[in-house]
């Protein structure tokens, strides 16, 4: 069966000025692949600043103008090109924004979630589905003739959310949703994750809240300088980290307060920066001598995980 | 919001406006009384009197008595509305100044709707199409005109539509020899298109401009981004999120271009010869008309202030964040 969502060996990078008129290529993402299927939540779980927000602007098609996207994009087993992108979005695929930021600050918050109508008669339609959905979600008819810069943190979450399942969504994308929530918030957003996993819906959560990521998703995704270097089962985040496959997972796992707090040396190579061998060669303790020359490709190791590491290719 | 924080913000903007009036009649005041102009003088206009006579008119116009004694009573005056006598046209200054505002009003209003209109218009299509041949087209005309003195522009328009295709006639408000009582409509009206025209394309530049590089932003913008992933596309998003975003500062802007609007104005109808409020100032300056003078600038510094007010409260009916925060503080 086709998967929902396929990604391949997406790379994403910038044209870049440097000094006078010669311009370099910047590299943000160099090689994303992943996979989700209905009702399920993947978490992409990378590092502030490494680029996880542009993977989900290239999935919508809403990457700016200088940035050069590369690799496939499968929705439903078919390669999306640009006017595809722009034809299913808002319908099959939704994206839920990282903050208040992303509603217009001069409209009312309904006239947003409503968005775009082209007659009269869709609207008073789409206007009922709202009010039922912003009541699922505990948003009182008074929010309807609010604007963004009235909302709490919480109320702008909730909002946030509930645009999504206005269209009834087979991909829900949703970007950064916890940071700067206290924990109940944070709880009552993973549980409408949740709650979306159940209908059937599919969840690619990018965070870089590993607690968050444990909650929720089915798989976990670890985004390394640019690379997905290992996708994991959230079960595998247990014990001492021994089901983990990446040193660099593990040490992930092994620096969480509960889990002995150890932290690894050294630090993610910068955009940018060419790196030949493996781009965690400089911080592992497995490292070997073909780690340096050359580029590990994401090998599939079955049960749906992946790894990038020669440690676990055939023979090795 | 209740009427008594309206009126709560109206008494604060009357006390500002109050104090800028006072501060702004006594600098010109001194300013004037500092310069080298010389009322009797004025008033003489080279006629040749005696000694006595022009102790009697220095007494007359009061040129001995102390700044201070004269700031006060200017400022008594003015506070009664009393702004003299003008020397080129032996009229009182105010009935002066309404004479000529009238005639300039229409020309300045016509060229401020068109300007701000097509400026915004301009600035809509250029920033929706960054980067097409249309936005190159509007970006030159603004460049140029934004760097090309207004007088000049005048000078052009009056040479191709007047001289050259004769459309037009040349200058002034009313046919030469016909008193301005008796001019039809018709004629008072084809004078005033070439100096509306001028005004209007030199006073587009700036908002085109400005309106372009604010659609721009504002569509890069998050909430853009968020609303074109949601399936907006096309002018429904420039419509819906690009122009509400971008009005409130084009407004703004537009208001206070009035003091630009004058400063045009001023070289427009010299370049024209349309015997409005700018070609009195000219007059009243070079003539060394100071009652004139000093009237024009009080009269200025009230158009200015009435614009920037109108700026402020128009804010009020557009951005939903003021109507909740202004008329609090």
């Amino acid at each position: 069966m086709d998967k929902l969502l396929d990604v391949e060996n997406v790379s994403i990078s910038f044209i870049q000025y440097t000094r006078g008129l010669n311009q370099r290529d910047l590299k943000v993402i160099t090689d994303l692949t992943l996979d989700i299927s209905e009702g399920e939540i993947l978490a992409v779980l990378g590092s502030s600043g490494s680029g996880k927000s542009l993977f989900a602007h290239a999935i919508f098609g809403i990457l700016p103008e200088n940035a050069r996207l590369d690799g496939k994009i499968k929705f439903k087993g078919k390669e999306l090109s640009q006017e595809d992108k722009e034809e299913i979005r808002g319908k099959n695929i939704v994206l839920v924004p990282q903050s208040v930021n992303f509603l217009d600050p001069l409209m009312k918050i309904s006239d947003i979630a409503i968005g775009h109508c082209e007659t009269e008669d869709e609207k008073k339609a789409m206007k009922i589905k709202q009010r039922e959905i912003f009541e699922h979600y505990n948003l009182g008819p008074e929010v309807d003739d609010m604007y963004p810069f009235q909302l709490s943190g919480g109320m702008a979450r909730r909002v946030l959310v509930s645009t999504a399942l206005l269209a009834d969504p087979d991909l829900v994308v949703a970007d950064e949703p916890t940071p700067g929530l206290d924990e109940k918030t944070v709880q009552e957003t993973l549980n409408h994750f949740k709650h979306m996993k159940e209908d059937g819906i599919g969840v690619l959560l990018i965070t870089h809240d590993i607690h968050a990521a444990l909650e929720v998703a089915d798989r976990i995704g670890i985004f390394y300088s640019g690379y997905v270097i290992e996708i994991a089962l959230k079960e595998d985040f247990s014990g001492d980290g021994e089901n983990l496959l990446h040193p660099y997972t593990k040490s992930l796992y092994k620096a969480l307060p509960a889990n002995g707090f150890e932290v690894v040396k050294g630090y993610q190579p910068l955009h940018g920066e060419i790196i030949k061998g493996c781009p965690f060669y400089d911080r592992c303790d497995m490292r070997f001598d073909r780690c340096k020359k050359e580029k590990p490709e994401l090998i599939d190791v079955g049960n749906n995980k992946k790894v990038r590491c020669f440690k676990y290719e055939e023979g090795a | 919001m209740n009427k008594q924080k309206v009126a709560k913000y109206f008494g604060w903007k009357l006390v500002r406006f109050i104090v800028l009036m006072i501060a702004v009649a006594i600098f010109s005041f001194v300013l004037l009384d500092l310069s080298p102009i010389d009322p009797v003088n004025a008033y003489l206009h080279g006629a040749a009197v005696s000694e006595t006579q022009r102790q009697i008119l220095y007494q007359y116009f009061g040129t001995n008595v102390p700044l201070p004694d004269k700031i006060f009573n200017w400022l008594m005056d003015l506070l009664q509305g009393n702004l003299g006598i003008s020397l080129i046209y032996r009229r009182p200054v105010i009935e002066v100044i309404i004479d000529k505002f009238m005639a300039s009003l229409a020309l300045m209003a016509i060229s401020w709707i068109l300007s701000g209109v097509i400026g915004f218009a301009l600035g809509v299509v250029a920033g929706k199409n960054k980067g097409s041949w249309i936005d190159k087209v509007v970006k030159v005309y603004c460049y140029a005109i934004q760097s090309a003195p207004s007088f000049w522009v005048g000078m052009l328009v009056l040479m191709v539509f007047s001289v050259y295709l004769g459309w037009f006639p040349i200058g002034f408000g009313v046919p030469i020899g016909v008193s301005s009582t008796d001019a039809t409509f018709i004629e008072w009206a084809t004078r005033l298109v070439l100096p509306t025209l001028a005004l209007s394309l030199v006073g587009l530049a700036p908002i085109a401009m400005y309106t372009r590089n604010e659609l721009i932003q504002v569509l890069s913008s998050d909430y853009v981004l968020f609303a074109k992933s949601r399936g907006e596309k096309g002018w429904d998003l420039v419509k819906n999120h690009g122009i509400r975003n971008i009005l409130l500062p084009a407004i703004t802007l537009q208001f206070l271009s009035f003091s630009e609007l004058f400063g045009g104005a001023v070289m427009i109808e010299q370049v024209f010869s349309y015997p409005g409020i700018g070609q009195t100032a000219v007059a009243a300056g070079l003539q060394n008309d100071v009652p004139l003078f000093l009237g024009i600038v009080v009269i200025s510094a009230i158009f200015v202030f009435v614009g920037n007010l109108l700026a402020d409260i128009s804010y009020y009916f557009i951005d939903p964040r003021i109507k909740e925060n202004e008329f609090n503080d």
